[in-house]
């Protein structure tokens, strides 16, 4: 099912003529309203006209995260406050949020290119959809919530937390489609299993998750424990939150990216060079139909690649690989380059460990020490210490092979480690503390 | 002749082993023999109490990760070489000790040592066979 046929199937060179167009504007606005913009594009010595074709792009600056920081909370808006319907931020760790501003055709976009999301992930009218995204200055609740009217469906507006709570709600209400964190998703079988619900006989059908990078394998075992077909969704407040792009139920592989509004690029994010499709490296986006703030090659952080192949759906918008990570989770252990997500997919390879497990990272002396944290369960539990001992050698061995990095692994109770109900935090870095 | 171990997952951090047996002890659970092994990172409490079930229940209610084995408590004659004669028994049998520890009361006169098997069958019977004396479970709990 599509959702927009007319604009979702496009044919490439239809999409390549309607982003230079959308380009083109862009760039005269934010060069005529956007001080910043204006200030980067003269020292620069560009012009909006010079932007002829597609490829020039190349020429424009970049936006990183820190010049959102730098113009808090409204200098990078491109209209005045009062044609702002509606503000988000998103939690900075450290110091000011981000502050997104939207016009009433920004709400109007994002609420469509949900629904399409939606649609793709195999939700329609009739649907009661589960909304366990939180709700308030995080995108994630609202988002959806809009996109989900749309298509006619029932939206509950749970929020995150309340875990029990939900479980009764979605027995009672009959939910059929879980919008959620991965994470989440598989707190709430765990919550159901101690509770003596099974999950898997409630209507669910379908996990539109994301907010946070996920694997394969974890996909695997939110499919089994919760009996659904988990879809993974992309969205970064900076660009418009929830919707950016979304998998296809029909394909499930890989994320479909809306390029009526977005013009997708992927960089070497240690040089900037714009690499050759299909090859990995940091996405860049550019916002080309956003009103409010609308943002020329921001820098993600969020490392994939692109594929144009075409998909099964029959939808023709470029397809974005499950991120294995952002740039700024990667972590340098001893001058190697670690996801996160590549312990995970370690761990998920092991017999019976549950993917519950936090990375401690320090620095002795001048060596970087990296602690594996993961959590025995009654699966991998055992009377005798030398089969504990066994397991944790194993880990230990699977990561050095994989990733060419010693570390040690410490076996930690059950719920030892931050289990929040909504992102699991996986890193913790020690070395960052009285850096900044 | 068996008896239930449960064996409880903990993490070296002190005050853990005194949760337990609050946990266990306001649960009405009372604990028979206690053995700890640990590492440097964690350690595994096994315990025999009179009411494993009810102890497993609450341990897991408190998110405890757990475990149930198989031990068997043979009775050690109170005099030198007391033990060392079983441990001769089981070791030419070429039966493997996984651990051992000793309970804290006494039967009769003699003392009782908890013994973990990998081949828990075989090792009871080539001890019956040597005329050790193995206590029944029920006896064990509720010495
Ligand atoms: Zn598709």
């Amino acid at each position: 099912m599509i959702w927009n046929d007319d604009f979702e199937t496009l044919p490439r060179e239809a999409i390549d003529s309607l982003q230079l167009r959308r380009l083109q504007q862009t760039v005269e606005r934010v060069y005529a309203t956007v001080p910043f913009y204006r200030d980067t594009f003269n020292k620069m010595g560009i012009r909006p006209a010079d932007i002829k074709q597609l490829k020039d792009i190349q020429k424009l600056p970049f936006t990183l995260k820190k010049d959102m920081r730098d113009n808090y909370p409204y200098g990078l808006f491109a209209v005045p406050l009062e044609q702002i319907v509606r503000i988000h931020a998103s939690s900075g760790t450290t110091g000011k949020p981000t502050v997104v501003g939207y016009t009433r055709r920004d709400i109007e976009t994002w609420t469509e290119l949900m629904a399409r999301s939606f649609v793709a992930a195999g939700a329609h009218k009739g649907d009661v959809i589960h909304n366990a995204y939180g709700y308030g200055l995080f995108t994630g609740g609202l988002g959806a919530h809009y996109g989900a009217e749309r298509i006619g469906a029932s939206v509950i507006p749970m929020s995150g937390g309340n875990t029990k709570k939900q479980l009764m709600i979605m027995q009672d209400f009959g939910s059929t489609v879980l919008t959620c964190t991965p994470s989440y998703s598989l707190f709430l079988a765990e919550v159901a299993a101690e509770e003596g619900i099974d999950i898997r006989k409630l209507r669910l059908k379908v996990g539109i998750l994301g907010a946070e990078p996920w694997s394969e394998k974890m996909r695997q075992e939110i499919e089994a424990k919760l009996g659904i077909k988990a879809i993974d969704i992309y969205g970064l407040s900076e660009i418009m939150g929830p919707g950016v792009g979304i998998e296809c139920i029909e394909a499930q592989n890989g994320l479909h990216v809306w390029e009526d509004h977005f013009i997708l690029e992927i960089i070497d994010p240690d040089t900037c060079e714009v690499l050759p499709e299909g090859e990995k490296g940091e996405l860049v986006i550019t916002t080309i139909t956003k009103e409010g703030i609308p943002l020329i090659r921001y820098r993600t952080r969020d490392i994939t690649r692109l594929n144009r192949q075409p998909c099964i759906c029959g939808r023709t918008h470029a397809r974005i690989e499950r991120l294995s990570g952002r740039s700024d989770d990667m972590l340098i252990i001893r001058g190697v380059n670690v996801f996160p997500s590549q312990i995970e997919s370690v761990l998920f390879n092991i017999e019976g460990v549950e993917p519950h497990y936090q990375l401690l990272v320090d620095r002795e002396g001048n060596l970087d020490t990296l602690e594996v944290q993961v959590e025995v369960n009654e699966q991998t539990f055992s009377d005798e210490i030398k089969k504990l001992q066994a397991l944790s050698s194993a880990i230990q061995k699977q990561i050095k092979d994989l990733l060419g990095v010693t570390c040690k692994v410490r076996l930690v109770e059950p719920k030892t480690l931050t289990r929040s109900e909504g992102k699991a935090q996986r890193v913790i870095d020690n070395r960052k503390k009285g850096a900044s | 002749m068996k008896v239930e171990q449960i064996s409880i997952f903990i993490e070296n951090k002190s005050g853990r082993l005194a949760e337990v047996s609050g946990i266990l002890g306001e649960a009405g659970v009372n604990i028979r023999a206690l053995s700890l092994a640990d590492t440097s990172d964690f350690g595994i409490l096994r315990l025999i109490v009179d009411d494993s079930e009810k102890a497993l229940q609450v341990l897991r209610d408190h998110h405890f990760t757990v475990s149930k084995t198989e031990v068997i408590g043979v009775e050690v004659p109170d005099q030198p070489g007391g033990l060392s004669s079983i441990l001769k028994i089981l070791d030419q049998n070429q039966i493997n000790v996984e651990y051992m520890y000793a309970f804290v009361e006494r039967s009769g006169s003699n003392a009782v040592i908890i013994f973990r098997f990998d081949d828990v069958d075989q090792a009871i019977s080539v001890l019956l066979k040597n005329h050790v004396t193995i206590l029944a479970g029920k006896k064990i709990t509720s010495i």
